[in-house]
């Protein structure tokens, strides 16, 4: 009888994706979990890949009690029929389709099939979850080009899932939470971590101290990564900032220098340290182009959600990452919340908080914290100041700092669509992506959605011929 | 020099052979060809279009589009998300790929 059963289509199988699927299929619902990796587990959870034969995977990770209890739910559903998991499906784009009167919404999600992306699949259901989570954010500065520097996330995505490193001597660098289970994670795999450099000072953590110590659990998870970082005899930098990555075909060294209260490099303070990798990241942005689509409300760069984490699209549900940067326990109860909200309207009841009151109060107190953090952890104020006229600021199109600055100041480019247009910078490979920011803050004309029309490149074949494939048979 | 191998108690079946331009190197079952590249030591293999300068991974989650590749003589692959096999081929790719 599982086919007259309602059909949810949950997007990425992450933290939020995954608690999502369990709350869902335990109340009722088919779930389709699309997802673009090999193995569940989105970036937080990342698996090396099975071949890998990892035996002892838990060593790179945090909270892998979580992760096994989520994954041993999600077995039981798909062998119990409930639940399928397409893994290796890069969701392009996700589809309101016209149904009978009276039918309800229906979706049709489109995806990219295997590693390249070239074959169509298609899933039709009756609503959809977006769980698509985020990406790094990382600002310009002269040198970021060279091969040898990568985003801290992604030094941590190679490792966790390829158990690779990419060099012998790393520096990590920038701000945020995420530099530091990336600092241990390199010293614990015999990278020479040779420093920690963010840009917060203490200072701004005790301006912060009460809503952070509201969270004692997160408090010791710091307390633990600190610890582990003097036993790997890493030297922490706070309130200073890579201001050059040197080298000729790959990176040799970093400049570093300290920071003043207001967020300048002070003079005289740079010193140069030796490293083949840089592992830097200023914080993350929430992948929202399939809710764009759709047609969801954002704010600023954040999915709107209410309190059951439904947008204000009917039949769309938004958790985790998209809906805000918060980490992964946050994204475990807005996926939780979101399922059993989904699972609720799908069966054609009113949904009772009451049952998920405790994700409601963990949801309250995480974005709080994470607020904190946030107002902690802002990139240095005069960081474009670093950018010199020819920083390459577009790595896809390689558009410079001077060539942004002089679409405003020559040009008269009054607004990020204009600088686009007259510079190329975010019309390239990644849209926008990882320069977005950074052009926004060299022009000062402030960040807006880019309503990308597809969250990833599409072959046009395919594009000519989509909404004619079969859905993709289920036979439980 | 303990690696991340030793630290996750990796157990891979035999490693097999493919070509970067030509030259043999070792590839691991599981492996991507960016994990490939990196274990052999190199960290650059692309040219970009206009300034020809040298790029290889840098977000490592098929977000940036910095790594692209040519395997088997299909330019603009993600280098960070292709699986390898045994004896594929990958070439640097200059510029586009389809100039070459």
């Amino acid at each position: 009888m599982t086919s007259e059963r309602p059909h949810l289509a949950v997007i990425g199988a992450g933290p939020a994706g995954l608690a999502a699927t369990v709350a869902a299929a335990s109340h009722g619902v088919r779930v389709t979990l699309v997802d673009a990796s090999a193995e569940a587990g989105g970036q937080f959870y990342r698996q090396p890949a099975a071949e890998l034969r990892a035996r002892r995977p838990q060593a790179l990770h945090h909270g892998w009690r979580t992760w096994e209890l989520l994954r041993d739910e999600l077995r039981t559903h798909v062998r119990a029929g409930l639940v399928r998991h397409l893994s290796d499906h890069h969701v392009w784009c996700v589809e309101r389709r016209r149904t009978a009167a009276g039918a309800g919404p229906g979706f049709t999600v489109h995806a990219l099939l295997g590693p390249e992306q070239q074959d169509p699949a298609e899933v039709r259901a009756d609503a959809v979850l977006l769980a698509t989570g985020g990406y790094e954010k990382v600002l310009p500065f002269p040198g970021w080009t060279l091969p040898g520097v990568v985003t801290a996330g992604g030094a941590q995505a190679m490792l966790k899932g390829t158990l690779t490193v990419g060099g012998r001597t790393a520096v990590v660098a920038g701000t945020g939470p995420l530099l530091l289970p990336v600092a241990t994670g390199l010293a614990a795999a015999g990278v020479d971590v040779a420093a920690l450099v963010e840009s917060a000072a203490p200072k701004a953590f005790v301006r912060r101290a009460r809503a952070l110590a509201a969270e004692p659990g997160k408090v010791a998870e710091g307390a633990r990564y600190a610890a582990e970082l003097l036993g790997h005899r890493v030297r922490l930098l706070a309130g200073h900032t890579v201001v050059e990555a040197h080298g000729a075909e790959r990176l040799e060294a970093v400049t570093v220098a300290a920071l003043d209260p207001d967020g300048r490099v002070r003079p005289g303070t740079g010193r140069r340290i030796p490293c083949d990798t840089l592992a830097v990241g200023h914080g993350m942005l929430p992948h929202t182009d399939l809710a764009e689509t759709l047609g969801c409300r954002l704010d600023g760069p954040d999915v709107h959600a209410d309190d059951e984490q439904r947008t204000d699209v009917p039949g769309v549900w938004a958790a985790g990452e998209t809906t805000g940067i918060g980490g992964a326990a946050l994204a475990l109860a807005e996926g939780h919340i979101a399922g059993r909200s989904a699972a609720a309207r799908l069966h054609g009841t009113e949904p009772d908080p009451d049952e998920w009151a405790a994700a409601t109060r963990t949801r309250t107190r995480l974005r709080a914290f994470f607020a904190a953090l946030d107002a902690v952890h802002a990139p240095p104020a005069h960081w474009t100041e670093q950018v010199t006229d020819d920083t390459v600021v577009c790595r896809c199109e390689e558009v410079t700092g001077g060539e942004i600055r002089a679409a405003v100041k020559d040009l008269g480019a009054a607004d990020l669509r204009t600088v686009k247009l007259l510079t190329r910078a975010g019309m390239g490979w990644c849209q926008g992506r990882v320069c977005g920011p950074a052009v926004a803050g060299l022009t000062g004309c402030g960040s807006t959605a880019s309503r990308r029309p597809f969250a990833r490149p599409v072959p046009l074949g395919v594009l000519a011929r989509a909404g004619e494939t079969e859905d993709l048979e289920w036979n439980p | 020099m303990r690696s991340p191998r030793d630290l996750a108690d990796a157990r891979p079946g035999p490693a097999f052979t493919v070509t970067l331009d030509g030259r043999e190197i070792e590839a691991l079952p599981g492996q991507t060809v960016a994990a490939a590249l990196w274990t052999a030591g190199i960290t650059s293999w692309r040219t970009t279009r206009g300034a020809g300068r040298p790029r290889g991974v840098f977000c490592g989650i098929g977000v940036c589009f910095d790594c692209l590749v040519t395997v088997n003589d299909r330019p603009n692959q993600r280098a960070c998300l292709v699986p390898l096999n045994p004896g594929d081929a990958i070439r640097t790719q200059e510029g586009t790929g389809h100039d070459e």
